[in-house]
C-alpha cells in the first residue's frame, strides 16, 4: 500500500483505479474466505444430519450466555470499525485511532472469553482425544467427539482469523498515527474494515449453529 | 518496431541476487516460476522415470513395493501441485498477461512475489517429505488410508500441499483484479486475447477451489494429529465425505491445469495461420463455461464409491456436458486452420500435438464419463493413460509452446528452430509410446499403483517404458538448447513472427515497465487482415 513514495504505486494510473482494484481483491479474498469456511460448513452439515440428537446433546455443553455476550460484543465491534472507516473517509485522525483501539479492545473481549469457554471444556474433559469423557449413558463417544471437534474446529478457525486482524488493526492503528490516511487516501482502513466484517459475520452463523439449534425443540 | 531496442531492459538494469529475490517485477516473477517449475518437473519426472524402469519387468526388482508407492505418490503431488498448477499461470501468465493488456504490472505486484515464496516454502516441506520418510498415500489423500493408517510423513506432506495451495488463491486473485481493473484505454473485453480470458478462468477456479482442497488437507492433517473421526467410520466419520471435498477442489484443478494451455493454443493458432480466431467470442465464453461446468462433475470420481446411481447418473450427465465447451474450442481452432496458410515454426509444432492429444484425451475421458463402463476401466491404466494425455499430452504441450513462442520476448533471444520441432516432434512420439500402451493394459484390466503385474503384459509395459525413455529425451533437448540460446541465441527483434497483441510492440526483452507510453488500444484482438500471407 503506502510507501515512500506516497499512496499511489507506480503501476496505477490513479488513486481511483488504486482503490477499486483493492477493493476488488479485497472482495475475491473474502470470496476464497467463504470457500474455505465452507468446507466446515458442509462437514457441520453432513454430521449433524447424520447424528441429529447426538449434536443436540453435545451443543447442550456449550454456555449459551458467555455465546451470547461474544455475539453482542463482535456487533458492537463492527460498528466501532464501521465508524472507524467512516472517519477516515473524512481524515480525521484522532478519532480514527479512537474507534480502532476500541474494536481491538471488544476483539480481545471476545478472545478472552473464548479462552474462558475452552478452558471450562478442558476441565469437563470435552477436548476431543485420549482424555474425552461424555456422561451420557448409552451415547457413542464417536459422534459426540466429531461435534466437539467441528465445534473446536470451526470457533477455532475463526480465532485465528480473529487474532489476524487484531494484528491489522494495531498496523493500521501505526499508519494512522503516522498521519498515512486522508480522505483521499483511506484504502488499507475500508480493506481491514471488509475483513472484520466478514469475520464477525461468520461468528453471526456459528453461535445458532453450535449454541442454538435444538435445544429448546 | 524497427527501431533499436533500448539499452536498459528488465534483465539488465540490475543483476544482484538481491533484486532477483525482492523483485516485484511481474516478469522476474515469471522467470523465478520458470526455475522453480523447471526444477520440480525434473524431480518428478525423475521419480517418473524410477517407476517406469521398475515395470520394465513384471516381478517387482528395482524397489520395494513400498518404494514404488512413495515413488507414484511423489511423482503425483510434485508434478501436479508444483508443475502443472502453477506452470502456464506462473510463468507465462505473470510474463505476458500484465503486457498483453498494457498494464505496467499486475495490480499487487508485493502479493505476485509473495505467492512464489509461498510455492517454494510448500515445495521445500514437500521435498524435505521426499527425503525423509516419502508419502504413500497415491497424491489423493484418500481416507480412511491417509488419516488412519499410513505410516508416512502425511501430516508435513499435508502442510505442503496446504501451503503452496495459497499461492495458487493469491496468484489467481491477482489475475482476477489485473484483468478488471488494469487493462489500457481501449482494451475492452471482447479485444481481449484469448489467453488472457483463459487464465481468467482459470483464475475463478483457483479462488474458488483451492481454499477447499486448504480445508480438506488440513482436515486431514488435524485428524491425524488429534484424532477426531472426521473421515474414521471407526469412531463416525465418512471417508467418502473425503472424497467429495476433495474433488470438488481436485476435478475443477484439471481445468486449472488444461485452460492456461487452450489460451495458449489460441494465441498459437492465430499467429501462425495469421488469421483471427473463428468464433473469438464462443472461444471466449467456452473457457468460462469450462470453469463453471467443472465444478459440477467432481462425483465422476465416485461411481464406485457408495454415491447413490441417481447422484452418479446426473454426474455423468454433467461430465459430458463439459465435452461442448472442449469441443467448440477444438472445432474452433481447426476452422481457423481451414484454407488457411500454416507457418510450420517449432510453437505451431507444439500446438499440433496439442491438438491430437488432447483430442485422444477428451474422447477417452467420455469412456470414463460413461457410467457402466467406468465401472471396468476405474483405477486400471486406462484412467492412468486418459489423464496424462490431458495434462502432459496437453497441459505440457501448451506449456512447451508457449514457451517457444514468447521465449524470444523473455530473453530477447532467438532458439535454435530445428531442435525445436526436434524437440516437439520427439516429445510427441515419445508420449504416444508412453501412454498408448496404457490404454491397452487399462482395457485389458492392468490396475494402478502396483509394482508388479502378470508376464503377459510385459510387452506393452516394455514399449511404455521405452517410450518414457524417448519421452524424457524429447524434455531434456529444449532444457539444453534454451539455456544454451541465452547466450549463443541470435538476438530476437521485438516481434520475431510477425504476430499481433501488444506484447509484440514492445522491445525484447521489455523494458521495466513492460510499454515507454501506456498503449491505446483500436482495434480486435487478432486483426491480421491482409498483410499476412494466405488469406482463404
Amino acid at each position: 500500500m503506502a510507501d515512500s513514495h506516497g499512496p499511489l504505486a507506480h503501476h496505477f494510473d490513479s488513486l481511483e483505479q488504486q482503490y477499486e482494484s483493492a477493493r476488488l481483491g479485497m472482495w475475491t479474498f473474502l470470496i476464497t474466505e467463504v470457500m474455505m469456511f465452507g468446507g466446515l460448513f458442509l462437514g457441520y452439515v453432513v454430521y449433524r444430519t447424520k447424528y441429529p440428537d447426538l449434536f443436540v446433546a453435545g451443543s447442550h455443553h456449550l454456555d449459551i450466555t458467555l455465546g451470547a455476550f461474544n455475539t453482542v460484543v463482535l456487533i458492537v465491534s463492527s460498528l466501532t470499525m464501521a465508524m472507524a472507516v467512516h472517519a477516515a473517509q473524512e481524515g480525521r485522525r484522532a478519532r480514527i485511532i479512537g474507534y480502532l483501539w476500541l474494536t481491538l479492545l471488544l476483539g480481545g473481549t471476545f478472545l478472552g472469553v473464548k479462552v474462558v469457554e475452552y478452558s471450562h471444556k478442558f476441565h469437563d474433559h470435552l477436548i476431543p482425544g485420549a482424555h474425552f469423557q461424555w456422561h451420557g449413558a448409552g451415547d457413542p463417544v464417536g459422534p459426540i467427539q466429531l461435534f466437539f471437534g467441528y465445534y473446536f474446529l470451526m470457533t477455532g478457525l475463526h480465532a485465528v482469523h480473529m487474532i489476524i486482524g487484531a494484528g491489522l488493526l494495531l498496523w493500521l492503528i501505526r499508519l494512522a498515527s503516522k498521519n498515512r490516511f486522508s480522505a483521499e487516501f483511506f484504502t488499507p482502513v475500508e480493506m481491514v474494515g471488509l475483513y472484520w466484517h466478514f469475520v464477525d459475520i461468520v461468528w453471526i452463523f456459528l453461535f445458532p449453529l453450535l449454541y442454538l439449534i435444538g435445544r429448546h425443540g | 518496431m524497427s527501431e533499436p531496442a533500448p539499452a536498459t531492459n528488465y534483465l539488465n538494469w540490475n543483476y544482484s541476487i538481491r533484486s532477483w529475490l525482492l523483485t516485484t517485477d511481474h516478469k522476474r516473477i515469471g522467470l523465478l516460476y520458470l526455475m522453480g517449475v523447471t526444477f520440480f518437473f525434473a524431480i518428478g519426472g525423475l521419480m517418473a522415470s524410477l517407476f517406469r524402469m521398475e515395470l520394465a519387468t513384471p516381478a517387482g526388482n528395482l524397489v520395494t513395493a513400498d518404494t514404488y508407492n512413495k515413488l507414484f505418490t511423489l511423482h503425483g503431488v510434485v508434478m501436479i501441485f508444483f508443475f502443472l498448477v502453477p506452470s502456464v499461470p506462473g510463468v507465462l501468465g505473470n510474463f505476458v498477461l500484465p503486457i498483453m493488456i498494457g498494464a505496467k504490472d499486475v495490480a499487487f505486484p508485493r502479493l505476485n512475489l509473495a505467492s512464489w515464496y509461498v510455492y517454494i516454502i510448500g515445495g521445500c516441506i514437500t521435498l524435505y517429505v521426499a527425503v525423509t520418510g516419502g508419502l504413500d498415500t497415491g497424491w489423493t489423500f484418500y481416507t480412511p488410508y491417509s488419516s488412519t493408517y499410513a505410516n508416512t510423513k502425511v501430516i508435513t506432506a499435508a502442510l505442503g500441499v496446504f501451503i503452496t495451495g495459497f499461492s495458487s488463491i493469491l496468484t489467481g486473485l491477482n489475475f482476477i483484479v489485473t484483468t478488471h481493473k488494469l487493462r489500457a484505454p481501449g482494451m475492452t473485453w471482447m479485444r481481449l486475447p484469448l489467453f488472457v480470458w483463459a487464465i481468467y478462468a482459470t483464475s475463478l477456479i483457483m479462488v474458488l477451489a483451492t481454499p477447499v482442497l486448504a480445508i480438506t488437507i488440513a482436515l486431514i492433517a488435524i485428524e491425524r494429529a488429534t484424532g477426531i473421526g472426521i473421515f474414521d467410520p471407526a469412531i463416525g466419520g465418512d471417508p467418502v465425505l473425503f472424497q467429495h471435498m476433495f474433488w470438488f477442489y481436485s476435478h475443477p484443478a484439471v481445468y486449472i491445469m488444461i485452460l492456461p494451455s487452450m489460451g495458449v493454443m489460441s494465441e498459437l493458432i492465430a499467429c501462425f495461420c495469421r488469421r483471427r480466431i473463428f468464433g473469438y467470442s464462443f472461444v471466449a465464453a467456452s473457457s468460462l463455461a469450462i470453469a463453471i461446468i467443472g465444478f459440477f462433475v467432481w462425483g465422476h470420481h465416485l461411481f464406485v464409491s457408495t454415491q447413490s446411481p441417481y447422484a452418479g447418473m446426473v454426474f455423468s450427465f454433467l461430465s459430458f456436458l463439459v465435452a461442448i465447451p472442449s469441443a467448440v474450442k477444438a472445432f474452433n481452432w481447426t476452422a481457423t486452420m481451414y484454407k488457411s496458410s500454416v507457418s510450420w515454426q517449432t510453437p505451431m509444432v507444439y500446438a499440433m500435438g496439442f491438438m491430437g492429444l488432447f483430442l485422444i484425451g477428451g474422447l477417452t475421458g467420455l469412456f470414463l464419463a460413461n457410467l457402466a463402463v467406468d465401472i471396468h476401466l476405474h483405477d486400471t491404466y486406462f484412467v492412468v493413460a486418459h489423464f496424462h494425455y490431458i495434462m502432459v499430452g496437453g497441459a505440457l504441450m501448451g506449456y512447451l509452446g508457449g514457451l517457444h513462442y514468447w521465449w524470444p520476448k523473455i530473453t530477447g533471444k532467438l532458439y535454435p528452430e530445428w531442435w525445436g520441432k526436434f524437440s516437439a516432434l520427439t516429445v510427441f512420439i515419445g508420449f504416444n509410446l508412453t501412454f498408448m500402451p496404457q490404454f491397452v493394459l487399462g482395457f485389458m484390466g492392468m490396475p494402478r499403483r502396483y509394482y508388479s503385474y502378470p508376464v503377459e503384459w510385459q510387452a506393452l509395459n516394455v514399449l511404455s517404458s521405452a517410450g518414457a525413455t524417448i519421452l524424457g529425451v524429447g524434455y531434456l533437448i529444449p532444457m539444453i538448447y534454451l539455456i544454451w540460446s541465452l547466450k549463443n541465441g541470435k538476438p530476437a527483434p521485438a516481434n520475431p513472427w510477425g504476430a499481433k497483441g501488444l506484447e509484440w510492440t514492445t522491445p525484447s526483452p521489455p523494458p521495466m515497465h513492460n510499454f515507454e507510453q501506456t498503449p491505446i488500444v483500436t482495434e480486435e484482438a487478432y486483426a491480421y487482415g491482409n498483410e499476412g500471407h494466405g488469406h482463404g
